[in-house]
């Protein structure tokens, strides 16, 4: 460790070198603005995404009806604003494609993994800074070549973000071509992405860790996204082999997935659910993470059960890997596996279970601030519960049955997704956005932002339940072509409204969040008396983070309202005179 | 929320509907018990001038108490569970009517055995979207598909099957309810995914005898024969 040290010691002496516009924001080598840049692709997909989704709305309420504003879009795509079955099923496709791969994943673990990790453990910037600027720019050309698909002909993929084959290995079935191709190999890209970034955090966390810093002195975040890297190395590779065989059906003649040639449909669920399910805690973990972190802050109270946090984030992450099943339970799948699947399925809520309940006992007998951060963070243990325990319905084994394949399961992923990690994403924009940048956000807009967003995301996204129960599939085009469904129609209408409002409601987010990045109150070394290492570095941190010596780590990272000193915070780095500084272990 | 789920026809969809009660008490009180705490330390414990936060770094009995307690309820819905499913899934029971599903963008091709009484022989009897079977007889199907994967779902019989091309999986269902059900397609299939669907007829004893009497004796290619 200390080796390690030493090279980033040295790195830190020749790089306080002026460097040029280029090499500042573009070919940026430091964790930061890599950190920055991923922030910037991941809120600019969100748009995306949420745009696409709007649509998608659009359509399921009003269906067969023009779109207003979209006329100009020309056909095959639109016709004056109508949106055709091929459309819609290229747009849903894309929306997921887009919110998991290019959105949460590049906001959570792409810019707050690479701001936060040296700051938080007191490095001066990553391990390898050359491959995290490849990282980036992997992770950007992917991007690319996925909104690159919607302007080739016949279209984006539209066979699910799942692509089950055969349906998206025969271009037939689909009439896509290029389109799945391109989404193919954008997603084999981002996995090279993915897999610079994750060997970089990991590295990072295990060395070059500061004096002091022992594993149960990390905050939870950082746990969070070791854990989440560890995920993505091992999970990322499945995925990019199973692109590679669809792949090789679309375009080689290979018949991997199609029984006519000795193939299996089945071998592309469980390679795509092998990597998939790892995938959904990659996207939830650091939400997790940061949500302990700001919770304790707030709380002016240490994490409760900070060692059951980190092991329950740990189980999670093993388990993780033996639930992939539950996603196959009418799928063909031998039924007696779906037993085993079903047992495992239920014991990973557990460890989600123990979260929960020590996030409020992290906020039982505190002081809570209610800032914008903490306001999104306790709306994501909330709505994180909602999300765990609709997904017990479609644990057991009989009731999926019914609610597979139904807006039951949209409800549960959004509430997850949503609710678990956008909440997370904007907690940490709110909280960290003072140290990337300088300076303060708007609480008032934040407040705003947050209610509004609160309200909406409930209205668009509960009513999802009840027309699950109702039996109203996934992936349909017009819920009016069913009978059974005509009598709930009325609540796509209510979801559609919610949805727009919720879209617009994130006007008031991108107003604040450009208007404070140069307009904003100048924020503070710690503007929010937190105990972390990223508060002691000026704000915003210079190259190299911390000028001088490294911070020495005399304790662990929730000492809130401890009784040794008259102020509620105790920082991890300051020194308590007439004390010995305990040994790093 | 009970409410919104269609009324149940099939005889093993009163168990579901009983988990899927269970599961919904359960939760729902789980639901309660947390977002109520939480409102309540939200109120009880928010910033007030002279307010010191509670130093406590946890408690492990509190730890092992609710670690055990889900662990457990958890375990016992996956027992419940287990034996519905298998009930459902893992036993065909002894069947009086047998159909073969085979799917295909974007209809049910639904083939009854001839006068011979088996399927896949030469006097099968196959028609498009209509799947008519007797009440309260057990009726086999055998689940086919000709080129992507579809899903076979029959939301009142509380009945949801993948059709996956290469596989032929067995299913069963006994309706208890004379009427017609629809029978859409619950598996992204391609463009025409929305709108596949058939339509379930469930006839009283004499109505099922009366149709197959005048259905099941002809011959294969006897319907495009008739339409032209």
């Amino acid at each position: 460790m200390s080796e390690a040290i030493h090279h980033a010691e040295a790195r830190h002496a020749d790089a306080h070198h002026e460097v040029g516009f280029i090499r500042h924001y573009i070919f940026s080598t430091d964790h930061k603005m890599i950190g920055k840049q991923f922030l910037a692709q991941g809120l600019t997909m969100f748009l995306v995404g949420g745009l696409l989704a709007l649509l998608v709305r659009w359509e399921l309420a009003w269906p067969e009806q023009p779109v207003p504003g979209f006329g100009w879009v020309p056909e095959p795509t639109m016709f004056g604003g109508i949106i055709p079955p091929e459309t819609y099923n290229g747009f849903f496709t894309m929306h997921a494609t887009i919110m998991i791969f290019f959105a949460v994943m590049p906001i959570l673990v792409g810019a707050f993994g690479n701001f936060l990790i040296p700051l938080m453990i007191g490095a001066r910037d990553m391990a390898f800074p050359l491959l995290n600027m490849l990282s980036f720019w992997v992770s950007f050309t992917a991007g690319l070549l996925m909104l690159s698909s919607f302007f080739v002909e016949g279209g984006p993929a539209a066979g699910g973000w799942t692509s089950y084959a055969p349906l998206s290995s025969v271009p037939v079935y689909t009439g896509v071509y290029m389109g799945q191709n391109l989404w193919c190999i954008s997603l084999m890209v981002l996995g090279v992405s993915s897999l610079m970034g994750s060997i970089n955090y990991i590295t990072t966390v295990i060395n070059m860790r500061a004096p002091g810093m022992s594993w149960f002195r990390l905050p939870l975040v950082i746990w969070s996204l070791f854990i989440t890297a560890i995920l993505l190395l091992l999970s990322l590779p499945v995925l990019t082999s199973a692109l590679a065989m669809l792949l090789f059906d679309r375009m080689a003649g290979t018949q991997f997935f199609l029984p006519s040639g000795g193939g299996e449909p089945l071998l592309w669920q469980h390679l795509f659910w092998f990597f998939g399910h790892p995938e959904v805690y990659i996207l939830i973990l650091p939400a997790m993470g940061i949500a302990s972190d700001i919770l304790s802050v707030f709380s002016r109270k240490p994490i409760f059960g900070y060692r059951a946090m980190a092991f329950s984030m740990i189980g999670i992450a093993f388990l993780s890997w033996v639930v992939w099943g539950h996603h196959m339970f009418q799928s063909g799948m031998s039924p007696a596996l779906g037993n085993a699947f079903m047992l495992s399925t239920m014991v990973i809520a557990v460890p989600s279970a123990i979260k929960t309940f020590n996030w409020l006992g992290t906020l039982w007998r505190g002081d809570i601030h209610f800032t914008t951060p903490m306001l999104n963070a306790i709306a994501f243990v909330s709505m994180f519960v909602i999300g765990g325990l609709s997904g017990i319905y479609m644990a057991s084994t009989p009731v999926d049955i019914f609610i597979h394949d139904t807006y039951y399961i949209v409800a549960h992923i959004h509430y997850v997704v949503f609710g678990g990690s956008i909440f997370g994403a904007f907690a940490a924009i709110y909280y960290w956005f003072p140290k990337m940048y300088g300076r303060m956000m708007n609480e008032t807009l934040g407040k705003i932002h947050f209610w509004l967003t609160f309200v909406f995301f409930n209205g668009t996204f509960f009513p999802m339940h009840i027309i699950g129960v109702g039996g109203h599939m996934r992936r349909i085009y017009n819920p009016t072509q069913y009978d059974f469904l005509k009598p709930i129609q009325h609540w796509n209408v209510f979801i559609t409204i919610c949805a727009l409002c919720l879209g617009a409601s994130q006007i008031i987010f991108l107003i604040n969040f450009f208007w404070s990045l140069f307009a904003g109150k100048t924020a503070s070394k710690n503007p929010w008396n937190a105990n972390t290492l990223e508060w002691e570095a000026p704000t915003p941190p210079p190259h190299g983070n911390f000028p001088g010596p490294l911070p020495t780590v005399y304790r662990g990272p929730y000492e809130y309202s401890s009784p040794e000193v008259p102020e509620d915070f105790l920082p991890q780095a300051r020194r308590l005179e007439g004390r010995r500084p305990a040994a790093a272990h | 929320m009970l409410s919104w789920l269609p009324e149940n026809i099939s005889s093993y969809g009163a168990q579901i509907d009983q988990l899927f009660y269970v599961i919904y008490y359960v939760t729902g009180v789980t639901f309660f018990l947390v977002q109520g705490a939480l409102i309540a330390f939200l109120l009880m414990y928010r910033h007030r001038e002279g307010r010191r936060a509670t130093y406590t770094h946890g408690n492990t009995a509190l730890e092992i108490a609710w670690t055990i307690a889900p662990a457990v309820l958890l375990v016992i819905l996956g027992v419940v569970s287990r034996s519905v499913w298998a009930d459902i899934k893992q036993h065909v029971p002894p069947s009086d009517v047998v159909a073969q599903i085979t799917a295909k963008q974007f209809n049910w091709e639904i083939a009854y055995p001839g006068p011979d009484g088996k399927i896949g022989t030469e006097d099968d009897f196959t028609m498009d979207n209509e799947l008519h079977v007797p009440v309260d007889k057990t009726v086999r199907l055998i689940l086919k598909s000709r080129d992507v994967i579809h899903s076979f779902f029959i939301p009142q019989a509380r009945f949801k099957q993948d059709l996956v091309p290469g596989h032929e999986i067995p299913a069963w269902f006994k309706i208890l309810k004379p009427g017609t059900y629809e029978i859409p397609c619950a598996e992204l299939c391609g463009f025409g995914h929305s709108g596949m669907k058939g339509t379930l007829f469930v006839h009283t004893q004499a109505e099922y005898e009366a149709w197959a009497r005048e259905n099941k004796a002809a011959p294969v290619g006897a319907a495009p024969a008739n339409a032209s």
